[in-house]
């Protein structure tokens, strides 16, 4: 997985609350048997119009939102099924950050296992990014050693990616290196052989069926 | 030791790995599989040369893509047709027990857990469907993932786990006639919000809780997920082990005797406190019916359309018109005066027996309307033989309703069941997102009994009164 580290990049601004996973890559889509090549589905059904064109009321279709990378939205972004497409979508497409008030926990997780940066702040801070991301050219950076969004605006505010502080470092830190969770399991071999030797010998009568 | 909750119990007893300040690594007692989420798990297996560490511990089906119609017939879409066969192609390759298209043990993951007696009281229970929520209704954790989740499990049998905050929700006194267990968590949803349960354990408690049965324990912890916890669950008891005793993957004998005494331990203890709880008076619950585009939007069958100009915010107030014209509908219309071109009975929601018994009675004798499309898909492949040895298939096919094979189907529209564009549903399943059933589908969500007689009637009734 790749690294996160610190992320300059257009913002692109969606002023919706409650962006579900049907919506981000819809469930025609799924069946791929890849992880790649999601990105020409995201938000397939807002950006597109009933006979296939691109629906111009759409607001991510304006043209100077086309080399965006980092995304900003309302609370509960990625609510919904649990279908890591949607953030292998986002991420096809370009977007390494997204931005909203809170996200739906499978969602926020897939981010992590992606290289995607969730980054969780408040409410009016990301009113002031959506404001600012919806006039042309306006850019931020996103820094996760520091744990802060700037922008040329004066903007320069902390963030952590969970409510949660444990977790936000725990997952900051596998971000920051890019390290795959299964091979940090697979370093507690000893530990899962022996809890299994321990489940098979206490609960004897649980597994013989 | 401190009174712990059942939550807690089930937590500690699958410690296998703890650091001060990080998420714990928890043991998987049963992984469930299905076609949609595990193709890239298998992928990344075989890209690093690792095997599957459990398959004793892991069962595979194919439900969301598989038609509902002939089975004998080729799949028609070759897309779907090349995700079953990676899956028919995994399961041999990697040594995992799978019901495929044709077994008598196939069906929505959700259903076929319980239903085999692989989903068991302290369990946790993994799958890559959000929706796995649903077997914390025996007792359970049953935690939802994502594929990278799914090959870390299959890989390892762990999942990194931070520990949820917990939430009881009460749910005091009896529910009123008429009153499903899909009313019910409809109506919790519609108050505690869709984002309400996020990053809780939810256990729901309390008396309408112990007296619904194991169908509609499922239906409740099911939609956990659709209030934002990825966990919902009730303690274990007599109507728990009734349900298990003598299912197919459950212990016998002396076993069993042992496992029951070993269930009895898990619930809460007391004195036990939540980090926070929620009271429901089942008294105030009626017939719910959604109307909008998530399962938070939900109002009495008896009420009308709200105005978009009465929502707080000016963002509000956008979402709610724009909600209004995906919907077709405007300010102030009647429920009961909505109509309906489709009725779609089934989804891991409601696809169990006692929800197509509750239809059948509602239609029986009667006829669908000739505006209507009505179909019913059974949970599962077992649910299905059952419910034609009681004779509800000719219940629902002499009614006009078209009676299936087993899948998820109109749930999610990867299979031909879908809504055209501007057509209108009554649904027993749990998602009405713009689009989730068709581009331009519109979904109303509700309990088996009023999508029956929404069916016959065409359009939504407030289902105390059906005659
Ligand atoms: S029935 Fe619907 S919600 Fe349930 S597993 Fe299938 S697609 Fe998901």
């Amino acid at each position: 997985m790749q690294p996160y580290k610190k992320v300059t990049g257009v913002v692109a601004p969606l002023d919706r609350v409650n962006v579900d996973t049907d919506q981000i890559c819809p469930a025609v889509f799924l069946k791929r048997v890849e992880r790649t090549g999601f990105g020409q589905f995201l938000f397939h059904s807002w950006r597109h119009l009933a006979d296939g064109s691109l629906n111009p009321d759409f607001e991510l279709n304006a043209p100077q939102f086309k080399d965006a990378t980092v995304l900003v939205a309302g609370r509960n972004f990625g609510c919904g099924s649990s279908r890591e497409h949607a953030v292998w979508a986002l991420e096809d497409a370009g977007f390494r950050t997204v931005i909203a008030p809170s996200f739906a926990e499978i969602f926020h997780k897939n981010c992590f296992e992606n290289g995607v940066c969730p980054v969780v702040l408040p409410e009016d801070q990301v009113d002031t990014i959506l404001e600012r991301a919806s006039k042309p050219g306006y850019q931020l950076t996103v820094d996760l050693e520091a744990c802060t969004v700037t922008d040329n605006q004066g903007l320069n505010v902390k963030f952590v990616t969970h409510q949660d502080l444990a977790t936000h470092e725990f997952r900051r830190y596998t971000l920051l290196n890019g390290l795959d969770e299964i091979g940090l399991t697979l370093r507690q071999e000893a530990a899962i052989t022996a809890y299994e030797e321990r489940r098979a010998r206490d609960f004897a009568y649980l597994a013989r069926h | 030791m401190a009174p712990r909750t059942m939550f807690q119990k089930i937590w500690d007893e699958h410690v296998v790995h703890e650091e001060p300040g990080q998420p714990a690594l928890l043991y998987v007692d049963l992984h469930l599989v299905h076609e949609v989420t595990s193709p890239q798990a298998f992928d990344g297996l075989k890209l690093n040369g690792r095997k599957v560490r459990r398959p004793d511990l892991t069962v595979a089906t194919v439900d969301h893509n598989v038609p509902t119609t002939d089975r004998s017939l080729p799949i028609e879409d070759e897309v779907s047709r090349t995700q079953i066969d990676a899956l028919t192609h995994n399961a041999k390759e990697f040594g995992v027990p799978y019901y495929d298209i044709f077994s008598g043990g196939q069906g929505i993951v959700h259903v076929i857990g319980p239903e085999r007696g692989f989903t068991q009281p302290g369990k946790i229970v993994v799958c890559g469907d959000s929706h796995t929520s649903t077997h914390g209704a025996l007792g359970a954790i049953g935690i939802a993932i994502g594929t990278t989740q799914v090959e870390h499990v299959l890989a390892t049998q762990c999942i990194v786990q931070p520990k949820p905050r917990t939430m009881e929700i009460r749910v005091n006194g009896d529910l009123p006639r008429g009153v499903s267990a899909k009313d019910l968590i409809l109506g919790i949803i519609g108050q505690i919000g869709i984002d309400g349960g996020t990053g809780y354990a939810v256990e729901y408690t309390g008396e309408a809780i112990r007296s619904l049965t194991m169908d509609g324990r499922m239906t409740v912890c099911n939609m956990s997920i659709e209030a934002g916890a990825r966990i919902g669950m009730i303690a274990p008891d007599e109507t728990t082990f009734a349900y298990l005793n003598g299912r197919a993957f459950v212990p016998k004998g002396d076993d069993w005797t042992k496992a029951v005494a070993y269930w009895k331990s898990l619930p809460a203890d007391p004195g036990a406190t939540y980090d926070k709880t929620v009271e429901i008076d089942a008294a105030k619950m009626v017939p719910f019916v959604t109307w909008g585009t998530n399962p938070g939007m939900v109002l009495p069958v008896t009420s009308r359309i709200p105005d978009p100009s009465s929502f707080p915010t000016p963002t509000e107030q956008a979402g709610a018109r724009r909600v209004l014209e995906y919907m077709g509908l405007r300010a102030g219309q009647a429920i009961q005066d909505i109509t309906v071109d489709k009725v779609f009975i089934g989804s891991c929601t409601n696809s169990r027996m006692e929800d197509l018994r509750a239809a059948a009675a509602v239609i029986k004798g009667k006829h669908v309307n000739p505006k209507v499309t009505a179909l019913v898909v059974p949970g599962s492949a077992a649910i299905k033989l059952q419910a034609e040895a009681e004779g509800l298939h000719t219940v629902f096919t002499d009614a006009g309703f078209e009676w299936r094979e087993a899948g998820c189907s109109m749930c999610l529209g990867m299979n031909p069941d879908i809504l055209l564009p501007g057509e209108r549903s009554a649904s027993t399943s749990n998602r009405n997102f713009e689009g989730r059933q068709g581009k331009g589908g519109r979904t109303h969500l509700v309990g088996p009994e009023m999508a029956a007689a929404a069916a016959v009637a065409g359009h939504f009734v407030d289902i105390r009164e059906w005659k």
